[in-house]
């Protein structure tokens, strides 16, 4: 059978992001799949050495349109630990919440958009409308709804009163609700379950060894989950990371819809538990030392290094992202599909090429 | 019945109003807390220069002798770092995200 060379991507009815790939086909079925990314690199790990390290908050927030809420606590937690900086616990717990919201909100559009690369656009449209109710809350409680541009060294930049808290408990019911219903179409549909099962499948150690991060690990067995480590307020929530033992990409969608119902019970517990007091203190001086800092953004694990010399610019800074630890088992997954499965299968790990690109 | 769980969604959300609306035609409802545009108050303002060393995008132009302050809208992302740090409290994000900035003109 001859070999044929699909190009797939950038600009692809399917794919939010732009990545390409080379498929090697025979017949319906890839043979091999070969990336290309870069298209969107914009050189921020270097523009620490032009932006100071308050600055830098700003441009570690835009990362990532998605998770930038989580990058930008990550890059925070890095710097607070580098000079020993206490961050008061009300600053901890709102973290932890805008940090959830953000989740919450990173699931719901995935969610959406597998349902797009379906085919089934009725559900793809009513994931969107309720992440647009979890939109409406961030705008609310941290003023942005995409950057939340409320996380800064030594804190969070504005508080929430017990009206807002009030009314962020009801509608994150109404949110829950909605969540419930769209999650039961995704787990008990036919025609998503027909899509899905089977497709895709990573075992425990296939995962494993292919550094796997994030619900794609989770899909696959194995419980890890940066939010144990007990970051921000986490030390203080029930927390017990989702997993399931089928590794395939209906398996993937299982966790998702599961730890939307998770996040939304965290931040019910972080505001009933949340202290009173200060959310932020004075930040003077300046970093110096080597430090690595991890968090659970939606996608998975995040690892951010910081090399600082004690003046304002960072020396080196570097990001690992998780859609980047996921590559890897992504081209895996591809060798030996069906073409008319690459869209699901790509959709799967959940890529943002944007984090991964930088 | 797994079948009818997006029938039953479907059909109840074809007997309600659409959750979309007719924007612009319709102004999207403002949102207590929202960070929009920069407002400035010129009676308290000092012209001490604080908001446009430490604006991250350099959006913000102040000129001391000639007592004059201007914003670049295309700049500003509306970060609220200049109203933390203004000595005087006369900058505010207000919860109006107003017209989109298409050029380069210097407001206020």
């Amino acid at each position: 059978m001859p070999r044929t060379i699909i190009p797939f991507g950038p600009q692809h009815p399917v794919l939010p992001e732009p990545v390409h790939l080379d498929l090697v086909v025979e017949d319906e079925k890839v043979v091999a799949a070969r990336p290309s990314i870069g298209f969107i690199h914009r050189g921020l790990e270097k523009l620490v050495e032009k932006k100071d390290y308050v600055e830098f908050v700003y441009v570690a927030e835009r990362i990532c349109g998605i998770c930038s809420f989580i990058h930008c606590q990550t890059y925070c937690q890095a710097i607070e630990s580098l000079m020993n900086v206490a961050v008061p616990p009300r600053a901890l717990y709102l973290r932890t919440v805008w940090g959830e919201l953000s989740r919450i909100h990173s699931h719901l559009l995935w969610l959406g958009l597998m349902a797009d690369a379906m085919g089934f656009e009725s559900l793809f449209m009513h994931s969107w409308r309720v992440r647009e109710k979890v939109l409406d809350v961030v705008e609310a409680t941290a003023g942005g709804r995409v950057i939340f541009g409320s996380c800064k060294i030594g804190g969070v930049r504005r508080d929430i009163d017990a009206e807002c808290i009030k009314q962020t408990i009801a509608d994150l019911d109404s949110i829950e609700r909605e969540i419930a219903t769209i999650t039961k179409v995704f787990l008990s549909d036919r025609s998503v379950k027909a899509r899905l099962s089977g497709v895709g499948v990573l075992s425990r150690k296939g995962a494993y060894d292919l550094g796997c991060v994030g619900p794609t690990l989770r899909a696959s067995g194995v419980a890890q989950d940066m939010r144990t480590l007990g970051y921000a307020a986490f030390k203080d929530l029930d927390l017990a990371p989702i997993t399931r033992t089928e590794g395939d990409s209906y398996a993937r969608c299982a966790v998702r819809c599961d730890e939307l119902l998770q996040s939304a019970r965290l931040i019910r517990q972080a505001l009933a538990k949340i202290p009173a007091g200060e959310v932020a203190v004075k930040v003077t001086g300046n970093p110096t030392g080597e430090i690595i800092a991890r968090t659970e953004q939606p996608r998975g694990e995040v690892v951010y290094f910081i090399k600082a010399n004690g003046t304002k610019n960072l020396q080196r800074f570097r990001i690992r992202t998780p859609t980047f630890a996921n590559l890897p088992a992504m081209l895996q997954l591809l060798q030996g599909c069906d073409l008319a499965d690459v869209p699901v299968l790509l959709l799967t790990i959940d890529p943002c090429i944007s984090c991964t690109e930088r | 019945m797994a079948y009818l769980e997006m029938s039953r969604l479907a059909l109840k959300w074809a007997m309600k109003r659409p959750p979309t609306t007719r924007y612009p035609f319709r102004p999207r409802h403002p949102i207590a807390g929202s960070r929009g545009q920069l407002d400035l108050d010129r009676a308290t303002c000092v012209y001490c220069t604080a908001c446009a060393k430490k604006c991250p995008t350099g959006a913000l132009f102040v000129n001391r002798l000639k007592k004059t302050l201007a914003i670049d809208r295309l700049r500003c992302i509306s970060c609220g770092y200049c109203v933390e740090i203004c000595p005087k409290g006369s900058l505010k994000l207000t919860t109006s995200h107003g017209t989109p900035a298409i050029t380069r003109d210097r407001e206020f």
